[in-house]
């Protein structure tokens, strides 16, 4: 945990432990032999890796300091770098995506809720309770609350979750749909995918073409600010239609040429995944 | 956050990208002694507002005297300007730019932005400048130029070879933009830009390269580090109940439909608007209070959208996550009590705390609308709208 004596790294590291998240260090700089929770806290994340052996780690230092927070830690050799910061500048991001790429490391964020395996471990925000276990449909989704919609109304009709994860709604991050997807492809106990994504950019049209030539299972997808003015700035600094590329009417299409089941009304998106993926079941 | 043409004009001088000579006017007195003080005609009275296509709209004018630019500032001033970028209500011209008129050979394009795809920084630049050049980019591809930077590298000779061979630049035109173009893309690194454009950026008959116009957007996220950009704010240029949720911290958007709605998460918040448009009516604004949201920023945001006089009814929806719902249900009972609720209010809630948030409604003796999802929400919604 980055941040970790931080009052957000303190509330999300508790939540993390008693979803059954095996937190062995925090990192603080200027904290080194303080703990939180029994947790010992180090002054750079080599150090806790060499003490503890940490492979994975969250992000929860202030959005000036998180672009260094993540290159610190991939610099460590860490293996998972899940980033919940959110409001990093673009820059700031456009950089550490050049430094890491080439390394042996994922970056998973920012702005994101992060990611869950239901039952097993999560590393993120996101209120364990309302995720069922055992599969078998995948989550990927660029927003955090409306992922918890989403999960929500699965959970209420019955189908659990193997993975969720939040891509995040940044403009530059460091996983995309695509890898996702492409894990969701081959991971066996995963039989189904739901794809939630949003205005801006065109993150979702390479990912319905890859959908097309690569997937064998079903995706559901879902596209949010289908009503947002081009222009504005809807929240996320990837959220916003700049001219004719980004909007929510081109994303449905792409979609749905590529074979995606494209829910449009939220409220139903439960029952809607119900039918498709217990139609691919049958 | 955006600029104006005459702010970035300043910021380009900071940088020596050359500009015409001229200055800022926002009275006819000004404008005439900037002309004044030019000594030679024709100058271009150019409307000031944050929105693009001015010349098409009327704002940008050839005066070839003093009282033309009289009249040019005396009818500028004040007027509402409409373009494709204003929206049909346009905006008022409160500001003009008077500047010195060039003999011009030739117009160009060139833009630098951080490009989200490849994530390095992106140089697009066209000889058909002086249009919209997402128009040129549909119609006339071949004649985009685009060149990627790696930030960690940075700038390099061969990038601007590449741009000014590739727009068929000669002679010493080639030297004056190839220094415009690493100064840009220094201006664009120092301050954070999301965008810098300059269309039509001229070379003009005496073959000097300048910045007709400048366009200068910046980054949100980094504004904590650039005190000086954020100096440059004109809140004339943004709606006044936006203005008023900036001082709370919140991210609020003016619409102009008439269902209100307060969302936690900006992509439940643009789903929660779509949900309002399809249940028959249009959302009066976006309003996300964010992951940890106190009571009074809930109370605050409430407020904000009950002083919007379009709405007719609200829409609250809160997935309960860092925000728990009990915190929610506190600020809206909260706000209500301060503020009274003249329309009616649909709230929906779900997850941490939501027994808790749903009591503390319920016994607030208060005229709150429950619903128990999202469909039952759209329902009432959509009653209240045709009721």
């Amino acid at each position: 945990m980055q941040g970790i004596t931080g009052r957000e790294g303190q509330f999300h590291t508790r939540q993390c432990v008693a979803y059954g998240t095996n937190v062995v260090a925090g990192v603080t700089p200027g904290k080194a032999g303080q703990q939180m929770d029994g947790i010992p806290v180090f002054n750079t994340v080599a150090d806790a890796v060499r003490e503890t052996g940490a492979n994975c780690s969250m992000i929860f230092v202030p959005p000036a300091f998180a672009a260094d927070a993540i290159m610190e830690a991939a610099d460590a050799g860490i293996a998972v770098i899940v980033a919940i910061t959110e409001g990093i500048p673009v820059l700031d991001m456009m950089r550490v995506k050049n430094y890491l790429s080439g390394k042996a490391c994922r970056l998973i964020g920012p702005n994101c809720p992060g990611i869950i395996t239901p039952g097993e471990c999560k590393i993120g925000i996101m209120p364990g309770p309302i995720h069922k276990p055992g599969g078998p449909i995948g989550v990927v989704s660029r927003s955090g609350t409306l992922t918890y919609e989403v999960v929500h109304q699965l959970t209420l009709q019955g189908i659990g979750q193997t993975t969720c994860i939040g891509i995040g709604g940044d403009p530059i991050n460091g996983t995309n749909f695509i890898d996702c997807l492409d894990a969701f492809e081959r991971d066996p106990d995963t039989k189904g995918v739901v794809m939630v994504g949003e205005i801006g950019g065109s993150a979702e049209e390479d990912a319905a073409a890859f959908i097309r030539e690569r997937m064998s299972k079903p995706v559901v997808g879902f596209i949010a600010g289908l009503t947002a003015p081009p222009g504005r700035r809807m929240g996320h600094a990837g959220a916003i239609i700049s001219g004719s590329s980004g909007t929510g009417q081109a994303k449905i299409a792409a979609m749905r040429a590529c074979g995606v089941h494209v829910c449009e009304d939220l409220g139903s998106l439960g029952e809607f995944c119900a039918r498709v993926f217990g139609h691919a079941a049958s | 956050m955006k600029i104006h043409e005459y702010q970035a004009k300043e910021l380009f001088r900071k940088f020596e990208i050359p500009v015409p000579e001229g200055g800022p006017a926002f009275t006819v007195d000004e404008a005439l002694n900037v002309a004044d003080r030019l000594g030679a005609y024709p100058v271009v009275v150019k409307a000031q507002i944050h929105a693009g296509g001015r010349g098409k709209g009327g704002g940008v004018k050839l005066a070839a005297s003093r009282e033309e630019v009289k009249t040019l500032a005396e009818h500028m001033l004040g007027m509402t300007l409409v373009t494709h970028q204003t929206g049909p209500q346009g905006k008022q011209v409160k500001k003009l730019l008077i500047e010195q008129g060039l003999n011009i050979r030739k117009e160009l394009y060139l833009s630098l932005l951080p490009d989200r795809a490849t994530a390095k920084i992106a140089i697009i630049a066209s000889e058909a400048g002086g249009m919209d050049i997402e128009a040129v980019a549909a119609e006339q591809p071949e004649k985009i130029i685009k060149v990627f930077v790696d930030p960690l590298i940075g700038i390099q000779p061969f990038h601007c070879r590449k741009v000014a061979y590739g727009l068929g630049l000669e002679g010493t035109t080639i030297k004056g933009f190839t220094a415009i173009l690493n100064r840009l893309y220094r201006l664009l690194i120092a301050y954070d830009c999301s965008l810098v454009e300059i269309n039509p950026l001229v070379i003009t008959a005496d073959q000097n390269v300048v910045a007709l116009d400048a366009k200068i957007n910046f980054d949100d996220n980094a504004l904590f580090r650039h005190p000086d950009v954020v100096a440059l704010r004109d809140t004339d240029e943004e709606h006044p109940l936006e203005v008023e949720a900036s001082k709370y911290n919140l991210n609020y958007i003016n619409l102009d439909g008439n269902v209100g709605n307060m969302v936690n998460g900006a992509g439940l918040a643009m789903a929660t608007m779509d949900i309002i448009q399809q249940a028959g009516a249009r959302p009066a604004n976006f309003l996300d209070v964010g992951g940890g949201a106190s009571a009074e920023m809930v109370e605050n945001g409430f407020r904000i959208i009950l002083s919007d006089k379009n709405v007719k009814g609200i829409l609250i929806n809160i997935f309960g996550g860092i925000l728990r719902c009990d915190v929610l249900a506190e600020g809206v009972v909260q706000a209500a009590r301060k503020t009274g609720i003249t329309v009616p209010v649909v709230v929906r809630m779900e997850g941490t705390n939501v027994e808790k948030g749903r009591e503390i409604l319920a016994s607030s003796g208060l005229n709150l609308i429950t619903a128990v999802d999202l469909k039952d929400a759209a329902a009432k919604v959509a009653q209240i709208v045709q009721g």
